[in-house]
């Protein structure tokens, strides 16, 4: 009886009011052949005894804190996460709350939602946000189900750059297996090319093109030139954007997105090895209409008060069931919360701070790293805070090397793009020190060509 | 109000409260030589954030927790929902450093903890719930019930099965059901519920053909009945070649009475943020992993977490990634939840045991027949016979225009958090009541004296429930003003010059 309040006494006086004799007689709807099974699982552990398992689990795992050094990104990040966040996210009046359905007792939740929407506005430069998405791959499959339903089905091709983290192609392709949409892009364009190699795969069937900024390996380009192709085919354009790097960058929005989505995990939430983390999802007000997921809006009570409250719910999947855009309910609303409280105490300068501790110390680490014998960089276009790094040996072996080294060593590319052997995709934030990356150089010059 | 009047600022917004100038927390200065900036062109030219101290961001944050209600604070009979309690010491296993700071790419040696937890996790669950195989990847129960129906479509054309296109969705279902099956395309057909409140077997029949992907149940249903033919059902269905989906929303109610796959079902997703206490932070995270029959198996999302190497006299087993043969794909980047969901999930089972489970199961099913016993006599309940973990009652009284909306505003004035409402729709004014086992019987005697007083203030003075809430920090809303004017942004992009 862990958590349940109720004392002997209690229930037998309630069996009474309700009219049966135990406990087991209220079940006697289900089929006496399968009532009650036993189940085969460990006894039940005191909290005391639970902590200690729990501690003894997590030992078993070497952190990128105080266990590694860690330059490992594609599509997560070790940003430094300012100790007040897990304070606020802490309070039960946020983490025990539900969904705000009842306006008049969840005005926290919504006005946080609200300003959480307009700090993402402000990133992305784009008028609207929702309250979020599970993730960024999620939120660029969503943008997939916005441009289709958009077009109404009669445009049936998206082209998603080869350069998109390799997972969000996966799942854009999971959840259009059922659509009768095909998926082009991913052939027939070099890696080295600029984006406007995709523009000649853009045709009038086409809803919509999906690239990635910066892209899966770190590089930065002005979509502008692409976008306006795009539009010129009719078809939208998503952009799935770092929001570290749009502290920064000039925003997609100005160079004409339609949509602009993203993981938004560097913005104060742990990695918590891989989730939950947050999709954002924003676009223009005129899509609004096809976008998924909540949206808070402000309005006044009855006492002439401002106040929020979730608005055009018609969209969605409790009203709209299987004509809904998307069957979306729960989302990622107390990391929501985490991400906006990150934007509010890091503010203009914070925010602008790590962005450029993320540049300079990359920057940093590609001089020091492309000059050991054997290495090099990859691409010659600008980039972020990620790089790939050409290697004289396979990815594999070096980070074995680095790993004995207490050094989590980059992402090998090869997993995912079989043209890129020998490459690692390194990953610098504000958490590594010159001295780390000083000693990154040093382990790499020991593996090089034999 | 007129037009012209502005509104009354309770809290000003973040950006409201900043001041140009005010820093909070910064960052050390860069220990790299400068390298420049990237072209000219690539970089915005200004950053609109909001400027404030961390006491006036703490101060703010902490104003607008005091306008929320929440489980910790009391009562949430919220139907289908399962607002139960959440254990404090999940809050501090889910954030063990060991947890919260490993990447996902790491390589599967230095993350042997995190895989064990989460393989363990997936033989609990499915032991709890008599599957063959789950995954843990999906993110909510939306989620997981799109990966369940992806699954059941290619589990049909992976045998050439072609031309199953249609889904059969009782009416009392979850509005995620019909959109979980139309993000594929399917074809809705609603099975109505008979004055049992089961499928109404006569129509089901009619409907079992060779076009059946399936049926999506819910069960116990929203009705929070037990579905006394539930083994027909499923012989139906399974007899014209469907699988059977159920929906694992109502799953609280069977921990340790029933297993979903004893009964038949071949998939079924968990909601780990109802059924085993991961808190819902205000809408999400939640966490929606699927359990599968043997014959589903190969075709769950990739990847799962197997053992890659076998145990022997010198070393534990080595825990790592597995494809399965059929795949449907990756749902979401990254492994599911990991941090919270499955964590606090794995904590709270560990706790529990198999019969702290079955209480849970128990409890939560005395109270909500508590509750129906006391309410019974004041509200109208048409589907009434011994319920699982919940009962739906009408919020409305014979000669009265009191709806089942003043009922729920109303309970606010009594410190109660209202019911859902308006759901499942085969109900008038549907109140739809889950007290959950962490529930004590004077919370439940006060919440059912609160609601016999209300239904007495609905004889008596109306306009009491029509104008409720009165002691709230806010008022009703004026919804279609949200909808109208449709202001999502207190920040407005045409006040940004990105040329400046």
């Amino acid at each position: 009886m862990t958590y349940i309040p109720i004392s002997p006494k209690e229930r037998d006086a309630m069996l009474e009011k309700i009219g049966v004799k135990t406990l087991d007689d209220l079940f006697k709807d289900v089929p006496a052949k399968h009532r009650f099974p036993e189940l085969d699982l460990p006894p039940a552990l005191t909290e005391m005894e639970a902590a200690a398992e729990l501690a003894d689990i997590a030992s078993n795992n070497e952190t990128v804190r105080g266990d590694l050094i860690s330059f490992l990104g594609a599509g997560m990040y070790n940003h430094y996460i300012p100790s007040v966040i897990d304070h606020m996210l802490r309070r039960g009046e946020f983490y025990t709350a539900y969904t705000p359905y009842q306006p008049e007792i969840s005005q926290g939740t919504l006005q946080a939602i609200f300003e959480y929407q307009s700090l993402m506005s402000v990133l992305t430069g784009m008028e609207v946000s929702n309250a979020s998405h599970y993730d960024g791959a999620t939120a660029a499959a969503e943008a997939v189900n916005l441009a289709f339903a958009q077009f109404r089905g009669k445009r049936t091709k998206v082209v998603v750059s080869p350069s998109l983290h390799p997972q969000y192609r996966d799942v854009i392709r999971t959840y259009t297996q059922g659509m009768g949409v095909e998926v082009a892009g991913e052939t027939g364009v070099h890696l080295e090319d600029g984006p406007e190699a995709l523009t000649s795969q853009v045709d009038d069937k086409t809803c919509l093109v999906i690239v990635q900024y910066p892209d899966f390996f770190g590089r930065i380009y002005d979509y502008t030139k692409l976008i306006e192709d795009a539009h010129a085919k009719g078809a939208l354009v998503c952009v799935v954007a770092n929001p570290t790097a749009l502290a920064m960058l000039k925003t997609p929005a100005a160079m004409g997105a339609d949509v602009v989505v993203g993981e938004a995990q560097p913005l104060g939430i742990p990695m918590w090895y891989g989730g939950p983390s947050l999709g954002f999802f924003t676009t223009s007000k005129k899509y609004v209409h096809k976008m998924a997921g909540r949206l808070v809006g402000e309005t006044v009570d009855n006492r002439g008060q401002r106040a929020y409250v979730l608005t055009l719910t018609a969209r969605e999947q409790h009203i709209k069931r299987e004509r809904a855009t998307s069957n979306i309910c729960s989302n990622q609303g107390l990391l929501a919360l985490g991400a906006a409280i990150y934007m509010s105490v890091l503010g203009k300068t914070g925010m602008g701070q790590v962005a450029n501790l993320c540049y300079q110390k990359a920057h940093y680490a590609a001089e020091t790293l492309s000059k050991i014998p054997g290495y090099g960089l990859c691409f010659s276009d600008p980039f972020f805070h990620e790089f790939s790094l050409c290697c004289p040996k396979p990815v594999a072996e070096i980070n074995a090397h680095l790993l004995d080294h207490g050094i989590l060593g980059g992402y090998d590319l090869s997993q995912d793009y079989p043209s890129l052997q020998n490459h690692m995709l390194i990953a610098v934030t504000e958490m590594n020190s010159k001295e780390e990356i000083d000693l990154l150089a040093e382990i790499l010059a020991e593996v090089s060509h034999d | 109000m007129t037009e012209t009047t502005s509104p009354k600022i309770v809290e000003p917004t973040i950006f409201d409260l900043s001041s140009p100038g005010r820093t909070g927390v910064t960052f050390p200065a860069s220990d790299v030589p400068e390298a420049g900036l990237p072209p000219k062109g690539l970089l915005r030219s200004d950053l609109p954030l909001p400027e404030l101290a961390e006491v006036d961001v703490v101060r703010h944050y902490m104003h607008l927790s005091k306008f929320n209600y929440s489980v910790d604070s009391g009562f949430y009979p919220l139907g289908s929902c399962t607002m139960k309690y959440n254990p404090k010491i999940n809050e501090d296993t889910c954030r063990l450093p060991g947890f919260l700071h490993t990447h996902p790419l790491q390589p599967i040696e230095t993350v042997q903890g995190n895989l064990a937890l989460m393989y363990t996790l997936q033989e609990w669950l499915k032991e709890i719930s008599g599957f063959a195989a789950v995954t843990l990847q999906p993110a909510a129960g939306a989620h997981g019930e799109f990966t369940g129906v992806l699954i059941m479509r290619a589990y049909h054309k992976s045998r050439g099965d072609t031309k199953r296109v249609k889904m059969l969705i009782p009416d009392s279902a979850h509005g995620t059901n019909p959109a979980s099956s139309g993000m594929i395309g399917l074809n809705i057909v609603t099975i109505p519920s008979d004055e049992r409140g089961n499928v109404d077997l006569k129509v089901l029949k009619e409907q079992c053909d060779d076009t059946v992907v399936g049926i999506m149940v819910t069960n116990p249903n929203t009705l929070g009945m037990f579905d006394e033919n539930i083994e027909q059902v499923i012989k139906m269905v399974h007899d014209c070649g469907g699988l059977v989906y159920g929906d694992g929303a109502n799953l609280n109610a069977l921990l340790g009475i029933v297993r979903p796959g004893d009964l038949g079902i071949d998939v079924m997703h968990f909601n780990l943020h109802k059924t085993f206490a991961v808190p819902h932070g205000g809408g999400g995270p939640g966490s929606g992993p699927v359990g599968v029959a043997a014959h589903l198996a190969d075709f769950l999302p990739e990847p799962l977490v197997g053992i890659v190497e076998e145990e022997n006299d010198e070393e534990p087993p080595l825990f790592g990634f597995i494809k399965p043969e059929k795949s449907i794909g990756r749902m979401k980047s990254f492994h599911g939840h990991f941090g919270g969901g499955l964590v606090r999930s794995f904590t709270y089972i560990a706790m529990h045991g198999p019969d702290g489970l079955k209480d849970i199961a128990q409890y939560a099913v005395l109270n909500a027949n508590y509750l129906l016993a006391r309410l019974r006599d004041t509200y109208h309940v048409p589907y009434d016979r011994i319920c699982m973990h919940e009962f739906v009652a009408e919020g409305q009284f014979a000669g009265s225009d009191v709806r089942a909306l003043d009922i729920a505003k109303r309970l606010m004035d009594y410190n109660f958090h209202p019911p859902t409402n308006y759901f499942p729709l085969i109900v008038h004014e549907a109140l739809m009541i889950e007290p959950t086992e962490t529930e004590n019987k004077d919370t439940l005697d006060a919440f059912a004296d609160a609601l016999i007083k209300i239904a007495d203030e609905a004889k008596t003075s109306p306009e009491l429930l029509h104008s409720a809430p009165h002691i709230t920090p806010f008022g009703r809303m004026d919804e279609v003003k949200a909808a109208r004017e449709l202001v999502l942004c207190c920040w407005l992009p045409e006040n940004y010059d990105e040329n400046a």
